[in-house]
């Protein structure tokens, strides 16, 4: 059997207005992910952290369920499940909601480590030279260990935003989506996801430089 | 017909799990395999092996798992391979798993202090005898507690071949929704099975790490 086949990307590049559209809502979902889950995962930490015991525990709970179990499944819950419950979401909502839900849960974990990372004496130094609990949680304790997490925070991001192709599955217009739209129209299976697997390289390189970037602009200037 | 949901639906959720298992089996496997290759080639003192290491993970590790599975599943097919979902999930996991496993393991290898190979190579033993009998058997006490940890994020990736229509835990949950209309309870019970999986795991992982960060010989 002699196999031929023509690859044909002028039809994909052909419907770039779905490519762009998909586009823009994953970044839309990446960015609002990205805030609300660092927005939770701060909270979530110094609860942890420093917060009363029910509390902590109720927030152990939370990371718990959620890192061992799917963010499909999550999303499914959410997106088919909570209607009989009475809650409804459009699907963009849902996706929000899930994958902020998912983040926030990672995001927990590794603010608590650095923030855990922080010697019990360096603490102490800062009381000894009269810091207000303010001025020590602000230099003392935060900055310090922002520093720490910033490259696992930013692998973790990224990864969700590689990850916000599950929304499609609760038909999202998403990027991924948008793939399985035009797939459809024009039976180019393999140069459509070929496409949109570079978009999302791309998309993950990005960011990777602006996380860079910004642990430069942040951090590097400063004196230890 | 729509009919209630009740204990048998949860049986055969149950026994749907055997497939979750089977497909992260193979994952690890074939992942297993890549990774050992991916790992080797990124600590590899001839230079373009690290490049395709480092381009290999770089490449997959910036792509969406679910690309890999439906370049896989519906991609082949332009070649007139009927691509059944085991093969194409095969594929796919393998793929994925070799990245993230090659990472770790490369951290592992690294991690051992270069007078280690010095001490083999002053020896006079090869490169492969310094791995065999000095630098793998300390790697692996290292590797151990995140292969553990990537475990689970294999078992929860799992869950993307349902879309391939690889009928495995999360798939079953789609099948039984659509046959009983009731997603709330189909889909918790799903996670908890999940949950039963993955949570022993976890503490597993963290268990050893701790015991590693306080020198337990």
């Amino acid at each position: 059997m002699r196999v031929s086949y023509t690859f044909q990307f002028r039809d994909v590049f052909a419907a770039s207005d779905f490519l762009l559209d998909g586009l823009i809502l994953t970044l839309e979902l990446s960015l609002v992910t990205m805030i609300a889950g660092l927005v939770i995962g701060m909270a979530g930490a110094a609860a942890r952290v420093y917060g009363p015991r029910w509390l902590a525990r109720a927030v152990a709970v939370y990371v718990e369920a959620i890192r061992n179990t799917p963010l499909i499944v999550q999303l499914f819950l959410i997106f088919f499940g909570l209607p009989s419950a009475g809650v409804k979401f459009d699907a963009d909502t849902a996706a929000m909601v899930a994958l902020s839900i998912n983040l926030g849960a990672y995001t927990v974990e590794i603010v608590r480590a650095g923030l855990e990372a922080i010697p019990r004496s360096q603490i102490e130094a800062g009381q000894s030279l009269g810091l207000s609990p303010f001025q020590i949680f602000r230099y003392v304790i935060i900055f310090p260990a922002l520093r720490l997490m910033f490259p696992s925070l930013a692998s973790q991001f990224i990864l969700m935003m590689l990850a916000t192709s599950v929304v499609s599955q609760i038909s999202a217009q998403d990027l991924f989506q948008a793939a399985s739209i035009i797939q459809s129209r024009t039976f180019r299976d393999f140069e459509v996801y070929a496409v949109v697997a570079g978009v999302y390289l791309a998309l993950a390189l990005l960011f990777r430089l602006l996380f860079a970037g910004l642990y430069h602009v942040i951090f590097a200037r400063r004196a230890r | 017909m729509i009919r209630e949901f009740n204990v048998n639906d949860v049986l055969y959720l149950v026994a749907a799990m055997r497939w979750t298992l089977a497909l992260t089996a193979i994952a690890f496997a074939g992942g297993g395999l890549v990774g050992l290759l991916i790992a080797l080639f990124r600590v590899s003192s001839f230079p373009p092996l690290r490049w395709i290491g480092t381009i290999y993970v770089l490449a997959v590790q910036g792509t969406p798992l679910l690309a890999w599975l439906f370049v896989f599943f519906f991609g082949l097919s332009i070649v007139g391979v009927e691509v059944s979902p085991w093969i194409a999930a095969a594929a796919s996991y393998s793929i994925y798993a070799g990245a993230f496993l090659g990472e770790i393991w490369r951290g592992a290898l690294q991690a051992i202090p270069r007078q280690q190979w010095e001490a083999g190579s002053s020896l006079g033993l090869s490169f492969g005898q310094q791995l065999r009998y000095i630098i793998v058997p300390q790697a692996t006490r290292l590797a151990i507690p995140p292969t553990v940890g990537f475990l689970v994020q294999l078992i929860k990736n799992t869950s993307l071949a349902a879309v391939i229509g690889f009928v495995e835990l999360t798939r079953e949950g789609q099948l039984t929704t659509a046959t009983t209309f009731r997603p709330f309870t189909v889909y918790l019970t799903v996670a908890a099975l999940y949950f039963l999986l993955c949570f022993p795991l976890t503490q597993a992982s963290r268990r050893l790490e701790r015991r590693m960060l306080h020198g337990a010989h």
